[in-house]
């Protein structure tokens, strides 16, 4: 499987390692509690500069998606058709996407999905699969 | 805004027809073109000018307002650079406004131009071709492919079409009424192509639910407006038309992260330009409106508040959006019809509604015409700029 490789910064290296772990996690402002992704330097609720890591399911819900029947990434030409997905984690934050090994042209908004991780060159990626007990 | 003396106005333009390939022209070159012909239109000198707006150029790098100035031979107390994507020239528009009305320039030239060499279709290298990279788009969504504008786009159609149940067909007649209206205008790359809807819908799905007859062609091209004071702008070679108001609103980059996908930031920018101008829509007559996408145009209805939120296709349907139609909507063809010139393309939204607010518009011409609302959009739905322009006094 190849893809483009996300280069991690200092601010989001945790959230990469956690990804290695096969955990994903969200920042939490200490002050407001507001949880955000993807991560950042400060809160975008409060402006507070003490934000922690905090562990979610990993359930989600399809907020959008389409289908790619071109790869506009060289590394991704393999893959046509693939999903691009905007998830809404079942704790509040959304994040760009994939959904794996799903029929594409059955996909559905509002289908509920279960976090997996795919390995790309020692970097651990978030995917989502259909989740099949719900 | 201002007392009526001091309000500033778009007093002349030029702009090439959007190519394929625009040659070897770098794109300082094509700049300085582009800005002198839209001087020799208005009737003002290089001497007169004394603001320079421009925006992010690939082969200039940084500084490109003294670049640029010295290249033309500016003397200038005001440049800048603007840097937001398809909402850039509409921006433009507010930022020489706003730079005329507290003193900072008097006669300022608004330009953008974007060569355009033909060849394979490109593809985003990623990390080889860009490894200093370090933007949350290049971390969290090149991964996944979320790389071009269209795939962004289709996001947001495909959870409109969840929410509101427009359908492929009511998006099609926008790209062919647009069309209609580019048959008229001679700088429109595709006057001589007409456009059903059976045509649109037989047209390959590039990313669900967008196909490829919803989405513009890219081109290069280049086009540039003189904004000058009305006191200055008097006596000049065409009638100027007053920027009456104007709004702008940015919430985020990716959609992902914007607050709603469907319910967009569109309706500050709108609500600022008609407040300030002291207009709503209903007594705007020509609609020029950012369409990248036919899907883009339906949320753009909605939010500038022509009509109410989810009724955008019904809207379509019941009105005719041609030049002779009750609903004026992109009377150059729209860039879906006029060919997108990248940032330039933008500003074809704003050369059209100067041309048929001075009456210059030929054949397609909309009669009677007072007010036109212009609006620009960059990135996917990221930046919204908007504009009221008026009819104006004859000279």
């Amino acid at each position: 499987m190849t893809r483009p490789v996300p280069f991690p910064s200092p601010v989001s290296e945790p959230f990469w390692e956690a990804c290695r772990r096969h955990e994903l996690v969200v920042q939490e402002c200490e002050r407001c509690a507001n949880l955000q992704f993807y991560p950042r330097a400060t809160c975008t609720s409060c402006a507070s500069t003490e934000l922690a890591w905090r562990s979610v399911s990993g359930r989600a819900v399809l907020h959008t998606f389409t289908i790619a029947r071109r790869a506009t990434h060289r590394r991704l030409v393999d893959q046509v058709p693939y999903v691009i997905a905007v998830v809404e984690l079942d704790e509040g934050p959304r994040l760009t996407s994939t959904v794996v090994d799903a029929d594409v042209d059955r996909l559905r908004i509002g289908q509920r999905l279960r976090v997996d991780f795919e390995h790309v060159e020692g970097e651990s990626i978030p995917v989502f699969r259909l989740d099949a007990e719900a | 805004m201002a007392d009526a003396s001091r309000r500033p106005a778009v007093v002349g333009l030029a702009e090439l027809a959007p190519a394929r390939d625009t040659g070897a022209e770098t794109e300082l070159s094509l700049a300085a073109r582009i800005g002198v012909a839209a001087l020799a239109d208005a009737g003002v000198r290089l001497s007169d000018v004394d603001g320079l707006l421009t925006h992010p150029m690939e082969t200039l790098g940084r500084l490109v307002p003294s670049t640029l100035a010295e290249f033309m031979g500016l003397q200038l107390s005001y440049g800048d650079s603007v840097d937001l994507g398809g909402a850039t020239s509409v921006g433009m528009l507010w930022r020489a406004a706003a730079a005329i009305e507290s003193g900072m320039c008097s006669v300022c030239l608004c330009i953008t131009a974007v060569p355009r060499t033909a060849g394979p279709a490109q593809q985003r290298g990623g990390p080889t071709r860009n490894a200093t990279d370090r933007s949350p788009y290049r971390e969290h969504e090149v991964p996944y492919g979320n790389v071009a504008a269209t795939e962004g786009y289709a996001m947001v159609a495909m959870r409109y079409e969840h929410e509101y149940g427009d359908t492929a067909r009511q998006r099609a007649k926008i790209a062919v009424q647009q069309r209609q209206n580019a048959a008229l205008h001679p700088k429109a790359f595709f006057r001589d192509v007409p456009l059903t809807v059976d045509e649109v819908m037989a047209s390959e799905v590039i990313t669900d639910p967008l196909r490829k007859l919803d989405s513009v062609m890219p081109a290069g091209g280049a086009a540039a407006v003189v904004v000058a004071r009305a006191d200055v702008a008097r006596g000049l070679a065409q009638r100027p038309v007053p920027i009456l108001g104007a709004g702008e609103a940015i919430s985020h980059k990716t959609i992902t992260y914007a607050p709603n996908l469907t319910d967009t930031v569109i309706r500050r920018s709108a609500e600022r330009a008609f407040a300030s101008a002291g207009i709503g829509p209903a007594q705007v007559g020509l609609a020029s409106l950012y369409d990248c996408y036919t899907s883009t145009v339906l949320l753009t209805l909605e939010d500038a508040g022509f009509c109410t939120k989810g009724g955008a296709a019904e809207f379509v349907d019941a009105h005719d959006l041609t030049w002779q139609g009750d609903f004026p909507l992109n009377t150059q063809g729209g860039q879906l019809s006029f060919g997108q010139a990248d940032v330039a393309g933008g500003m074809s939204h704003v050369t059209e509604a100067v041309l048929q607010l001075q009456g210059r518009a030929g054949d397609r011409q909309v009669r009677d015409l007072e007010f036109a609302f212009v609006h620009g959009n960059g990135g996917i739905m990221s930046e919204q700029t908007s504009a009221v322009l008026g009819r104006g006094e004859g000279l």
